[in-house]
């Protein structure tokens, strides 16, 4: 199973025994934060199985859609303190942006 | 800098109630303050109606926690004045979410006000719905996609919905559809007919990072060239820029709630701050403008409510 780097230096850090009681099919996540009008990062890199949650930390309303035709994933517009998750089981670039502020733009690449 | 207090913050919101005042002098804007023997003058020329915008009702920081109470002082001062206009146009983010109980607070203050009322949605006022909660509250006169016109005043009215179906990177869009529309609605006008466009996004790109423009603007631009008085209001900035161009006179209205920076002035298009308590009344406010017959010369002038 490959993990993204975040997860892989925890898993490095932690004693071995930590390691042998992770399951081994676990999906790893990371975590996109929504912030003065952008997402961070606004270059996300992770394995195919990832699942991504995105959190709005901003005043504003803002929302995730997927830039591709059919829309590959769409959320509902979260306010502050809300959050949407989405996993990536295909490799691919996966482009997104606030259908709200459509100039809040970002993408996934998933390897 | 201290922070605000509680009162300091509402002693200032009188003065969000208080505006400019607006006059059609040969077919432009002019603005004057509320109060001064030109407003006056002004309106007591017959026709007046006000632009209010961005009430953001559901919208709290520690800063501007109190918007229901700031715009419902701004109607009320509109209501009250001895130029109490014939018609308010809103121009948008009536609501900060979309939610039944914003839009609860909106038909009390804006219903409740007694003053006819007319609006266009904002992004804020279509979130998950298009806009049908919106459009079902305060579409008057308006179908499905959100745009109407209407003639008051010897005014032609045109509200048009740019927020809907954005696309990445883009700017705010009209579509064709309504453009479509547009050139229905003009076509066989009087072009000496004075002309009122009002939309939530600026119908003029001001600063397209931050996505303060639409898209296809220029195509209403020039449905709209043979006019000889165009007046394009718009909102969603918090604050006031204008220009004229031609015939065309744009203007962009300060919200109710709370200001946003001057374009590109600030890493995001987010609310103002670190804004001093003594310069809330600065900017936060409406705008009002009134029809004047004769044939003065055009001009434009802008005054802010405080210092």
């Amino acid at each position: 199973m490959s993990l993204p780097p975040m997860r892989r230096r925890e898993l490095f850090a932690g004693a071995a025994l930590t390691l042998a009681v992770i399951p081994a099919a676990r999906a790893a996540t990371a975590r996109i934060v929504i912030d003065d009008y952008a997402f961070q990062p606004m270059e996300l890199r992770i394995a195919a199985g990832t699942a991504v949650t995105w959190e709005n930390r901003d005043s504003s309303p803002h929302n995730v859609v997927s830039s591709a035709t059919p829309r590959v994933f769409r959320s509902r517009t979260m306010g502050t303190g809300e959050g949407f998750s989405f996993t990536f089981a295909e490799p691919g670039t996966y482009r997104y942006f606030c259908s709200l502020h459509p100039h809040m733009q970002a993408v996934v690449m998933v390897t | 800098m201290d922070e605000p207090t509680r009162r300091d913050t509402l002693e200032c919101m009188l003065w969000a109630g208080t505006g400019l005042l607006w006059s059609v002098v040969g077919g432009v804007p002019r603005a004057s303050l509320i109060g001064t023997a030109e407003a006056a003058t002004a309106a007591a020329a017959g026709f007046t109606f006000a632009q209010v915008s961005d009430s953001h009702l559901g919208f709290a920081t520690p800063l501007y926690n109190d918007v229901a109470g700031t715009t419902a002082e701004a109607l009320r001062a509109l209501g009250s004045s001895t130029q109490r206009p014939s018609l308010v146009l809103h121009t948008g983010d009536v609501t900060h979410l979309s939610k039944a109980a914003e839009f609860d607070a909106a038909q009390q203050i804006f219903g409740g006000s007694g003053l006819e009322m007319r609006y266009v949605p904002g992004e804020h006022d279509v979130i998950d719905d298009d806009g049908r909660a919106f459009l079902e509250r305060f579409g008057r006169g308006a179908g499905p996609g959100g745009w109407s016109s209407f003639d008051a005043g010897g005014i032609h009215f045109i509200g048009l919905n740019n927020v809907v179906n954005l696309q990445a990177g883009g700017l705010g869009q009209i579509g064709a559809a309504q453009l479509a529309f547009l050139e229905a609605d003009l076509r066989g006008r009087s072009a000496s007919q004075p002309i009122v466009v009002f939309a939530h996004i600026p119908l003029w790109t001001i600063h397209a990072p931050w996505g303060w423009g639409t898209e296809d603007s220029e195509q209403a631009m020039r449905l709209l060239a043979r006019f000889g008085s165009v007046t394009v209001l718009n909102g969603h900035i918090h604050q006031i820029i204008q220009k004229v161009e031609g015939h065309v006179a744009f203007h962009t209205a300060r919200s109710t709630a709370f200001p946003q920076p001057a374009p590109g002035s600030a890493p995001s298009p987010g609310p103002i701050r670190n804004l001093p308590a003594d310069r809330l009344r600065s900017v936060l406010g409406v705008t009002r403008v009134s029809r004047v017959e004769g044939n003065r010369p055009l001009a434009i002038i802008d005054t802010p409510l405080g210092a």
